[in-house]
């Protein structure tokens, strides 16, 4: 794509295509989530702005634009300024390494895996102060269930992490993304032969995934039923949009994680004609699965969120972790 | 990347500005009253360190470096701060304290640094011949288990220690 352009306008090229892709991706996925909510509940959603409400996101950004930013009294100023933009850069980042065809990527690393999980740590930190320096009960409440949600859901992510890395023997993603070259059976969805608990796998990674990113049936962080809007009370203006975009670009990276380690990223499911389409419409389609479950589960309590990882997944991707390495060792590679 | 005119002058700024984060996280670290301003600013030091760790052409220590202290470490301090305490730790020390205290760190911690700075100075100033390994995942794994078995294990033991130790001071507290 940009191979013959020289590396400082690369980067720049890199900054302006995520800032413009993270913008438009978290107008148009609240869009589709509004829709996507109006149809599960038998009603027709945003409809007034442009055809079929499509100007209603540019409508919402502009009121969200105008509104005054406040930081509340005895809040810890900068953290609470510092805060949406730590949640957003991150994700920033991530989109730099993941590729959306063989070459549409903006940087390809040999360590791409481990980018994506390293800066995927940062935002849960970010969220965090957030809420601590908000100085607001029903924040910092949200920002201690935030904490313990997410060190319980990192571990079986990285555990499955680990046994899918021990199927690649490979951190890179376009690597990977390679190796499952012609057609769907050969997706690592479909490894039955490198372990027979490939799409438990899958399972688990996408149940950690929607946990991670605060999404429901997990999105206790900001239960408003019960804390406002958790970690968010206090945000008005764009410093809540700049939360809203990094919690969407945060659902893409986590779709575009599990499009590429699972269910083979750019290649097509026939064997021909691979490309970005079949990325995006894959990427999409995760992302939509991510709206529906919101839309049809109702939020889980606490304690079930908790024992959910530490009393099933945990325990479950250890097993499977185990069972991987057997195979492997058996297999003779 | 050598295409372009002012690209060493960019790296030596982005050097520098890793240099700049790491020590100004570490100094927020250590001055701010606020305890989580100073779980912040190890944050801070760390992403610094991890850029620091890339320009030594070590990409994986560096990203682990960000997973480890960023993603579970200062995470974990976090969370303990927040089933802790919720108001701001009170009473400070007295002024006598604190000052004999925070000289017996300095003096400390400039005899460490010193001590750091003229074993860089005497010996390995010179760039060896030959990098000694890759940096790559499979050169630090190979020498984790083989070449540094008992190192490792040995670390996983002092972890297993701290984590009975933590338990063994929960219980005694709770009566």
């Amino acid at each position: 794509m940009s191979v013959s352009l020289p590396e400082p306008l690369r980067l720049f090229a890199l900054l302006a295509g995520a800032m413009a892709f993270v913008g438009l991706n978290a107008a148009y996925l609240v869009w589709a989530e509004r829709k996507a909510a109006g149809r599960f509940q038998r009603r027709p959603g945003p409809t007034e702005a442009g055809p079929a409400g499509l100007l209603q996101p540019v409508a919402d950004v502009l009121k969200l634009i105008s509104k005054q930013l406040m930081v509340p009294p005895g809040a810890d100023a900068v953290l609470f300024r510092a805060a949406p933009v730590l949640v957003l850069v991150p994700a920033m980042i991530c989109l730099a390494v993941i590729p959306f065809g063989e070459r549409w990527v903006a940087r390809e690393m040999p360590l791409g895996l481990l980018v994506l999980f390293a800066f995927g740590s940062i935002q849960v930190m970010a969220v965090m102060l957030g809420g601590w320096a908000s100085r607001n009960k029903y924040a910092i409440i949200s920002a201690a269930r935030i904490v313990s949600q997410d060190v319980a859901y990192e571990i079986p992510m990285l555990l499955v992490m680990i046994t899918l890395l021990m199927v690649t023997g490979t951190m890179d993603l376009g690597e990977i993304v390679r190796q499952q070259a012609g057609g769907f059976w050969r997706w690592h969805l479909f490894r039955l032969d490198a372990n027979p608990l490939m799409p438990l796998t899958f399972v688990i990674y996408y149940i950690c995934m929607l946990a991670e990113t605060n999404r429901a049936p997990f999105d206790m962080a900001e239960a408003e039923s019960e804390l406002v809007a958790g970690a968010y009370t206090e945000y008005s203006g764009m410093g809540f949009g700049v939360f809203f975009m990094a919690e969407y670009a945060n659902i893409v990276v986590g779709c575009a994680t599990a499009t590429v380690l699972f269910l083979g990223g750019w290649q097509s499911p026939i064997g021909v004609g691979s490309g970005p389409v079949w990325f995006l419409a894959k990427l999409y389609g995760l992302v939509f699965s991510v709206i529906w479950v919101r839309w049809t589960f109702p939020r889980t309590q606490f304690y079930g969120l908790l024992n959910l990882s530490w009393k099933i997944l945990i325990p479950a991707s250890l097993f499977i972790l185990v069972l991987s390495g057997a195979a492997l060792q058996l297999s003779g590679s | 990347m050598t295409s372009f005119p002012a690209s060493a002058i960019v790296a030596e700024a982005i050097f520098g500005g890793f240099v700049a984060l790491t020590v100004a996280g570490a100094l927020l670290a250590a001055l701010a009253t606020r305890i989580l301003r100073s779980v912040c600013g190890l944050a801070v030091c760390s992403l610094g360190l991890a850029g620091l760790y890339t320009f030594l052409h070590s990409p994986f220590l560096g990203l682990m470096q960000i997973l480890i202290y960023i993603g579970a470490v200062c995470v974990t301090i976090v969370f303990a701060i927040m089933l802790a305490e919720t108001e701001e730790s009170a009473g400070r020390e007295s002024r006598r304290r604190r000052l004999a205290w925070g000289g017996t760190a300095l003096a400390v911690s400039g005899c460490v640094f010193w001590g750091v700075a003229r074993l860089g100075w005497d010996g390995v100033r010179a760039a060896p011949a030959s990098r000694a390994t890759d940096g790559s995942v499979g050169a630090i794994g190979v020498s984790l288990l083989t070449t540094h078995g008992l190192a490792f294990e040995l670390i996983s033991l002092v972890l297993l220690v701290a984590i009975l130790g933590a338990l063994l001071v929960a219980r005694t507290g709770r009566h």
